[in-house]
């Protein structure tokens, strides 16, 4: 099960949470997005955010998926 | 609203023939409490994801986020950063809980912390503790079948309003009993369909009738939109919004109702692929929560022939007020359909995960530790109808209000159970009687801080040197209970005493 690939990949799982954790840095109504204020579009667009760093975790770890590495 | 009934009966019908043809989906012996508890531990990564999906965003949910946010604004959207915390999480944690949980034959996560610590008091506290916290949730479900039940005029007072309650929730007894967590995962399906249905059509169809998104957010007072800024020397919703949606992450996935969903895929591979792919629901969640908004700018609240709805719910009527308001009335049947549905999918799923627990690290570890296959099975199939029962007749009979503070509290008492099982998968220096004590101190700091506030609120003011931070009490509890574990093993290590074996490592 062991992977070539380093721990720290694993790091970027950390990043959706750190992206909404400081409230003051999205606390305010703009800019607006298609009518939303930033508040909330800023906080809906960490959810394709997470999607995306969690899906490339998971190709960088996944036993199975690990590209065979040429020469030697 | 004969339209809006006829149409809810039918699919309420139809899910129930579902039901209890679940049991014969994927034939296999229900007389196995791997068979009946968790399936088989066979789904695969689409039925997970629907089972997941319905297990983790409940009917509740559908009824008390909007709520929120059409009660106190912003902080109802703690929802969102919630989630996104949440998947990442178990990406990395459950498909290791899985691999022991299936290498060992495991059905509940306190069968893990037994026996990697090889204590048996730890083990029963884990269960306890899932089981106390389990329930309110599942009364929560029920009264978010009672909103919509009483949107379709089935409310109100006298002798027969519950009767629709009660038939609804004795089919589910039914059919959980014979079909197990196959009859919610079957479900599940329908129920996401319907779900998604109703919240693209909620957010597509009814903004353009309140003049688009920025005429909805435009007619929300900007101290709703956003939080007030904090006072000096008070860290505020800064702190409050964010610690809530930390815990309530951890908390969330050492529920036993998604620990029993995780157990129930077939692979370690569909638990990573479903953290990645359960996310849609989020997006459906934060728009979900947005309805509390087109209620308040909707002015349902002020209606007459909501008024009722909101004496007798409060800001729980607010999602239906607003489909009564603006769908046509076969619509408003599907949609309570949609959500009536939503609960019996957790419901089914939680008195499962609590059957389980009871029958595992209650009844077979101290009761009767040699029970053959075929009595296990059957005393969780009993103790689930004597779960739903309980939560039945505590709905029926105590005010609505306690079942709300008691799902609040069972947050602050779930995330206790985080050492034994979530720092158990990494390490085996914590020893055991320290675990036990820091469940302890853990369970009494938080809900000592949670009636210091009448159990109204979780987040607790913490002075610290001259500060105050407003943070959610289930960490706090937490922080407590880590300190006392680290510090208790520290000491009982160094006087030697016995840690006990992992048994995990064999068969």
């Amino acid at each position: 099960m062991a992977s070539t690939r380093p721990k720290w990949v694993y790091l970027l799982l950390i990043v959706p949470f750190l992206g909404t954790a400081w409230v003051p840095l999205y606390d305010r109504l703009s800019p607006t997005l298609f009518g939303f204020p930033f508040f909330y579009w800023y906080q809906l667009a960490w959810v394709p955010g997470s999607v995306l760093l969690t899906g490339l975790v998971y190709l960088l770890t996944e036993p199975r998926r690990v590209v065979p590495r040429s020469g030697s | 609203m004969t339209i809006a009934l006829t149409v809810f009966l039918v699919l309420f019908l139809f899910v129930t023939i579902l039901g209890f043809w679940a049991s014969r989906w994927r034939p296999a012996n229900l007389g196995l409490l791997s068979e009946w508890g968790l399936g088989g531990r066979r789904f695969g990564g689409v039925i997970t994801w629907f089972l997941l999906g319905g297990d983790l965003y409940t009917a509740y949910t559908f009824i008390a986020v909007p709520a929120l946010v059409f009660g106190q604004g912003a902080l109802g959207f703690f929802a969102l950063p919630y989630t996104i915390t949440m998947y990442p999480v178990m990406f990395l944690v459950m498909p290791k809980l899985w691999t022991i949980a299936n290498r060992n034959g495991y059905v509940t996560a306190a069968d893990f912390v037994h026996q990697r610590f090889d204590c048996r008091l730890l083990g029963v506290l884990v269960a306890i503790t899932g089981i106390l916290a389990t329930m309110p949730y599942i009364a929560l479900q029920l009264i978010g079948m009672q909103v919509v039940l009483a949107g379709l005029g089935m409310g109100g007072q006298g002798q027969w309003t519950d009767l629709p309650l009660i038939a609804a929730f004795a089919i589910l007894a039914a059919y959980t009993y014979t079909g197990g967590l196959r009859a919610p995962a079957v479900i599940a399906v329908i129920k996401d369909v319907l779900i998604y249905a109703t919240v693209l059509a909620a957010v597509l169809y009814i903004p353009e009738k309140l003049g688009g998104w920025s005429g909805i957010f435009a007619h929300v007072p900007s101290d709703k939109l956003l939080f007030s800024k904090p006072l000096t020397h008070n860290t505020g919703m800064d702190t409050g919004y964010v610690t809530l949606a930390l815990g309530s992450a951890l908390a969330l996935i050492l529920y036993p109702h998604a620990i029993t969903g995780i157990l129930g895929a077939q692979s370690p591979g569909v638990v990573r692929r479903n953290a990645i792919f359960l996310p849609a629901y989020s997006l459906i969640l934060g728009l979900l929560a947005l309805l509390g908004y087109m209620a308040y700018v909707a002015h349902v609240g002020n209606m007459p022939q909501f008024r009722a709805g909101f004496k007798e719910y409060g800001p729980s009527f607010a999602v239906p007020a607003l489909f009564l308001r603006f769908f046509p009335h076969w619509f408003v049947g599907f949609a309570f359909a949609a959500i009536a549905i939503g609960a019996l999918v957790p419901a089914a799923i939680m008195s499962i995960a609590a059957a389980n627990l009871f029958t595992r690290n209650i009844y077979k570890a101290y009761l009767d530790p040699h029970v053959s296959d075929g009595k296990e099975a059957k005393i969780a199939k009993l103790t689930s109808l004597v779960v739903k029962f309980g939560a039945l007749v505590f709905v029926l009979g105590v005010p609505e209000k306690y079942a709300i503070e008691l799902q609040l509290l069972g947050g602050i008492w779930i995330i206790q159970t985080l050492p034994a099982i979530v720092l158990g998968l990494y390490t085996r220096w914590l020893h055991r009687y320290a675990l036990v004590l820091g469940w302890v101190a853990g369970m009494a700091t938080g809900t000592a801080m949670a009636a210091s506030a009448s159990f109204k609120s979780v987040i607790y003011p913490l002075p610290i040197a001259g500060y105050t931070i407003p943070a959610y009490a289930a960490l706090y509890a937490l922080a407590v209970n880590l300190a006392v574990t680290s510090v208790l093993t520290g000491i009982l290590r160094a006087l030697r005493v016995q840690a006990g074996q992992d048994r995990t490592l064999a068969a």
